[in-house]
C-alpha cells in the first residue's frame, strides 16, 4: 500500500511501522480452541444437521480459509426450533419463578468467564477483529450481560411500579456478524430474564461463538428449547421474522433490512425493537483535552475494524483546532498496528468479509472521486485476507457520501465547525441518531450539546463505552426500543393497559 | 314576535394557533349534525400542520415541565368554565344522555388536571441514573420523539382525543390530530379552548375529514416522527409508516375501556413516545 498521505507527508516525516522498529509477534495461542469441520443447529437442546442438509461455509477473514462448515436452517428448521421455543415457554421457563430463572442465567455468566479464553480465540478467528479486543471487551461484556440480567430476573416487578409486566412469549432475535457473542447476549439475557423464550439466528458469516454459547447452554443444564439456534443467510432470517408462531422481534443491523422487518410486521400486532445504523458525530471543541480527545476519536472510529454501528465516523473539529487536531490525529493513526488479529500487539483486524472489503473501497473512493482529501498511513498489509488501512479523509462537506453513508470500516471523515450551533446542526443532519461524542473541558457546554444532539447515547470526553446497566439504542432511523438498564427490560415484556405495536 | 333564526357555525381546523377553513375548500355535514359544516382536510392541510407542529416542537419541549404543567392546568380551568358548551357540542352529534355527555366532559377536564401534575415527574419517573461497571457518571435522560401524529377513535369523540394527545404532550412532543370524522364538533371546539389556554401555536393542530382519506398520508409523512392511531393494527398503515422507521402504536381499545380511568392514567402512554438517551462523562480526571 503506497502512501496516500498527499497532504501532511510533505510537512513532517513520516513513521513506517514495522519498518523503523520491528515488533516481534505476540500471538495468542489458539491451537488449543477446537473447531469441528462440522456444526449443526441448535434445537430443543441439542445440536442437529439443517432438516434438507444443506450447510455454509465459515470463512476466516484473516486468511479466506474455511473455519467450518455450518447447517443452513430453513423454514422447516426454523418452524421445529420456534415450536420448541413455545413449548418451552409455556411449560418450563414462562411458569417458572424468577429466582430460578436467575440461577440458570449467573450458571451461564460464570461459564461464560470459565471460558473467556476459549470464547475470545474462536470470536478472533471467526470474526477478523483483534484478540485485545475479543479478550477485553466482547467476552467480559458478555459474561457481564447475563450476570446482571440474571440479578434482574427475581425482580421484573420491581422494575416498574405499578404496573404488572408479563413475558411476552417466543421471541425471534436476528443479530450482526460485528459483534457476534456480545450481541447474543445483549439479546438472550434481557429476554430470558423476563420469561420469555428465543429463537436467535446468528449472522451468516458469525456462527461459531453462538454455537459456543449452545455448549455453554447445555453445560449449564438450562432446559432444553428456551435458546434455539437458527444458523443461516438472510432467508433463514426472513423465515424467522415471518414466522407466526413468534410473539415478537429483536433485529440489530443495517437501517435497509431493519426498515424491511417493519414491513413485514405491520398490521400483525406484534412487539418489534430495532437496533439500525449509524454515523455517529464526534464534537471536538478547542478547549478539549487534544490528546486525550485525539485517543477517543482513534477509539471511536478504529475499534473493530470501524465495524460498529455507533461508530464516531465523523468528527466534527473547530476550525480553530483543525490542523493541529488533524496533524496529531495522523501521527497517532501512523502507529496503529494492523495485522494478524491474533497477534496481542495488533490494533486494527482483518475486515470481517470480501463484501464489506468491497463496499469501504467503494466508499472510499467516491470520497477522493468527490475531491475530498484522502490520508492512509504507509505500511504493508497481508497478502492474504481481507485488509484496510486506517484512513481519514479532510476537506468533507455535509453532502459527500462519505459524510452521509454509514461505511461501516475503519474511515474517519473529517469536517469542521465554528459555533456550537453549527455543531449541532451538522451533527444532527443525518436520518441516524444512534450516538455522539463530546469532547470539551466546559461542563455547561456538555449539557447543553448533549440536550440538543438528537442520538441515544452521547459520550462526553470518553466513546464508545458500554454496559449492561446503561441503556443503549437510537433515535429516527437508527431504530427503537433500548438495550440494558430497567429501560432495556420494557423490550420483552407485555402490560395490560399499553399501546400495540405493529 | 318571531325569532331571528339561528346564526349556524362552520368548524374549522385548528392548525399553528389560527382556524383555517381547508386550503381544498371543501367541507362536509358529520353524520349526527347534518345542518353543520365542518372543514374537511386534505393531505396539504396535514402537511401545512406538520411543518406548525415542527416549528412549535423546539419551544415546546425546550419549556420547564412546570412550566408546560401550569399551561395543561390552564386548559383544565378554562374546560371547566366552557363545560355547558362542549357538552352541547358532544351531544350535537352523539346520541348521548346530557349526564353522559357531562361524565365525559368531566373526564376530559380531569384528565388534563392528571397530565398537567405529571409533566415536571416524567424524567424522574423513566430517567434512571446507571451504576456502571468503571469510573464513570452515567445516567438516562427521556425526550421527546417528536412531531407525533394522532387519529383519534369516533367514539368517545372528545374523551378519545384528548385521552390520547395528553400523555404525548407530556412526553414533550407536539401533536398534529385527525378528530372524530362522525362527531368532530366537540374536538373542534376543544382546538378554539387550546387557543386561548396559553398553549403556544402549533403544539396541537387539529384536522377534521374523512380517516380513509387522510390516514395513509399521516402513514407516510416522513416528517411525522411517531403515529398513534385508534383502532386495531392496520398493515398499510403500518408498512408506509416503516420507511421512516415512525414509532407506531395502536390504541386498540373496546367501548368500555375507555370509561376505565386507570387505564387513561398511565405512564405505558408516555412510554412509546420518548426517546431515551444515555449520558456517559469519566468521574477520574
Amino acid at each position: 500500500m503506497a502512501a496516500k498521505d498527499t497532504v501532511a507527508a510533505t510537512a513532517r516525516p513520516s513513521l513506517t511501522f514495522g519498518a523503523t522498529w520491528k515488533y516481534a509477534p505476540a500471538p495468542e495461542d489458539s491451537g488449543q480452541v477446537r473447531i469441528e469441520a462440522r456444526y449443526g443447529l441448535f434445537v430443543a437442546g441439542k445440536f442437529q444437521p439443517a432438516k434438507a442438509g444443506r450447510t455454509l461455509p465459515v470463512v476466516e477473514p484473516a486468511t479466506e480459509a474455511v473455519l467450518a462448515e455450518v447447517a443452513h436452517a430453513d423454514a422447516a428448521d426454523v418452524d421445529r426450533a420456534v415450536a420448541a421455543a413455545r413449548r418451552a415457554q409455556q411449560r418450563v421457563w414462562g411458569p417458572m419463578p424468577g429466582a430460578h430463572r436467575a440461577r440458570y442465567l449467573y450458571r451461564i455468566a460464570r461459564l461464560i468467564q470459565e471460558r473467556a479464553r476459549e470464547l475470545a480465540v474462536l470470536e478472533t478467528r471467526n470474526g477478523g477483529k483483534p484478540i485485545r479486543e475479543s479478550r477485553d471487551v466482547d467476552v467480559p461484556l458478555a459474561a457481564q450481560h447475563f450476570f446482571h440480567h440474571a440479578g434482574w430476573a427475581d425482580k421484573v416487578h420491581l422494575a416498574f411500579p405499578g404496573a404488572v409486566g408479563q413475558p411476552i412469549g417466543v421471541i425471534g432475535q436476528v443479530i450482526p456478524w460485528n459483534f457476534p457473542l456480545l450481541m447474543a447476549a445483549w439479546k438472550l439475557a434481557p429476554a430470558l430474564a423476563c420469561g420469555n423464550t428465543v429463537v436467535l439466528k446468528p449472522a451468516e458469516t458469525t456462527p461459531l461463538t453462538a454455537l459456543r454459547l449452545a455448549e455453554i447452554l447445555q453445560q449449564a443444564d438450562l432446559p432444553e428449547g428456551v435458546v434455539n439456534i437458527v444458523c443461516g443467510d438472510g432467508g433463514t432470517g426472513a423465515a424467522l421474522v415471518r414466522h407466526p408462531g413468534i410473539d415478537k422481534v429483536a433485529f440489530t443491523g443495517s437501517t435497509e433490512v431493519g426498515k424491511e422487518i417493519q414491513r413485514t410486521l405491520a398490521g400483525t400486532g406484534k412487539d418489534l425493537t430495532l437496533e439500525l445504523g449509524g454515523k455517529a458525530a464526534h464534537v471536538v471543541f478547542e478547549d478539549c483535552a487534544v490528546d486525550q480527545a485525539v485517543e477517543g476519536v482513534v477509539r471511536g472510529i478504529f475499534f473493530n475494524q470501524g465495524h460498529v454501528c455507533c461508530a464516531g465516523s465523523r468528527l466534527l473539529v473547530q476550525e480553530s483546532l483543525h490542523d493541529l487536531f488533524v496533524e496529531k490525529l495522523l501521527r497517532r493513526m501512523e502507529r496503529i498496528r494492523v495485522g494478524d488479529p491474533l497477534d496481542k500487539n495488533t490494533d486494527l483486524g482483518a475486515i470481517h468479509s470480501r463484501a464489506q472489503l468491497d463496499k469501504i473501497r467503494g466508499l472510499v473512493e467516491s470520497g477522493v472521486a468527490e475531491g475530498c482529501t484522502l490520508h492512509q498511513p504507509a505500511g504493508a498489509l497481508p497478502a492474504k485476507g481481507y485488509w484496510y488501512p486506517p484512513t481519514a479523509f479532510t476537506g468533507v462537506g455535509p453532502a459527500h457520501r462519505i459524510a452521509r453513508e454509514e461505511i461501516f470500516g475503519p474511515v474517519l471523515s473529517i469536517l469542521t465547525f465554528r459555533t456550537p450551533e453549527e455543531a449541532v446542526e451538522k451533527a444532527n443532519n443525518t436520518p441516524y441518531g444512534l450516538s455522539a461524542g463530546v469532547w470539551t473541558d466546559k461542563g455547561a457546554r456538555i449539557l447543553w450539546l448533549a440536550e440538543r444532539l438528537r442520538a441515544g447515547v452521547v459520550w462526553n470526553n470518553t466513546f464508545n463505552r458500554f454496559d449492561p446497566a446503561a441503556p443503549f439504542g437510537g433515535y429516527k432511523e437508527s431504530g427503537f426500543g433500548r438495550e440494558g438498564g430497567r429501560q432495556g427490560l420494557r423490550a420483552y415484556l407485555r402490560f395490560s393497559g399499553s399501546f400495540r405495536q405493529g | 314576535m318571531t325569532h331571528a333564526p339561528e346564526v349556524r357555525k362552520t368548524y374549522k381546523l385548528f392548525v399553528g394557533g389560527a382556524f383555517p377553513r381547508s386550503e381544498s375548500g371543501r367541507s362536509y355535514a358529520p353524520a349526527g349534525a347534518p345542518a353543520v359544516n365542518v372543514a374537511r382536510a386534505s393531505r396539504k392541510d396535514l402537511r401545512d400542520a406538520v411543518v406548525a407542529a415542527r416549528g412549535a416542537l423546539a419551544g415546546w419541549s425546550g419549556r420547564s415541565g412546570y412550566n408546560r404543567g401550569q399551561i395543561l392546568y390552564r386548559l383544565a380551568e378554562v374546560l371547566e368554565s366552557r363545560k355547558d358548551s362542549l357538552v352541547a357540542e358532544l351531544r350535537a352529534c352523539v346520541r348521548a344522555t346530557p349526564a353522559a355527555a357531562r361524565r365525559e366532559v368531566d373526564e376530559v377536564i380531569d384528565l388534563c388536571v392528571f397530565h398537567a401534575g405529571l409533566c415536571d415527574k416524567v424524567q424522574t419517573l423513566l430517567g434512571s441514573q446507571n451504576a456502571v461497571a468503571g469510573p464513570f457518571f452515567n445516567f438516562s435522560t427521556v425526550e421527546p420523539t417528536g412531531v407525533v401524529g394522532v387519529i383519534a377513535p369516533e367514539r368517545p369523540a372528545l374523551l378519545g382525543l384528548v385521552a390520547l394527545v395528553l400523555p404525548i404532550l407530556v412526553g414533550g412532543n407536539v401533536v398534529v390530530a385527525l378528530v372524530s370524522e362522525p362527531a368532530p364538533l366537540a374536538a373542534l371546539a376543544l382546538g378554539e379552548l387550546l387557543a386561548v389556554s396559553d398553549l403556544p401555536p402549533g403544539v396541537v393542530n387539529l384536522l377534521a375529514g374523512q380517516r380513509g382519506e387522510l390516514q395513509p398520508h399521516f402513514a407516510s409523512h416522513r416528517d411525522l416522527d411517531g403515529l398513534l392511531a385508534a383502532g386495531a393494527p392496520d398493515p398499510a398503515l403500518g408498512q408506509a409508516a416503516a420507511e421512516s422507521v415512525k414509532r407506531v402504536r395502536h390504541a386498540d381499545l373496546a367501548a368500555a375501556e375507555w370509561s376505565e380511568p386507570a387505564r387513561l392514567r398511565s405512564l405505558l402512554w408516555v412510554e412509546p413516545f420518548v426517546e431515551v438517551k444515555t449520558l456517559w462523562h469519566p468521574v477520574a480526571f
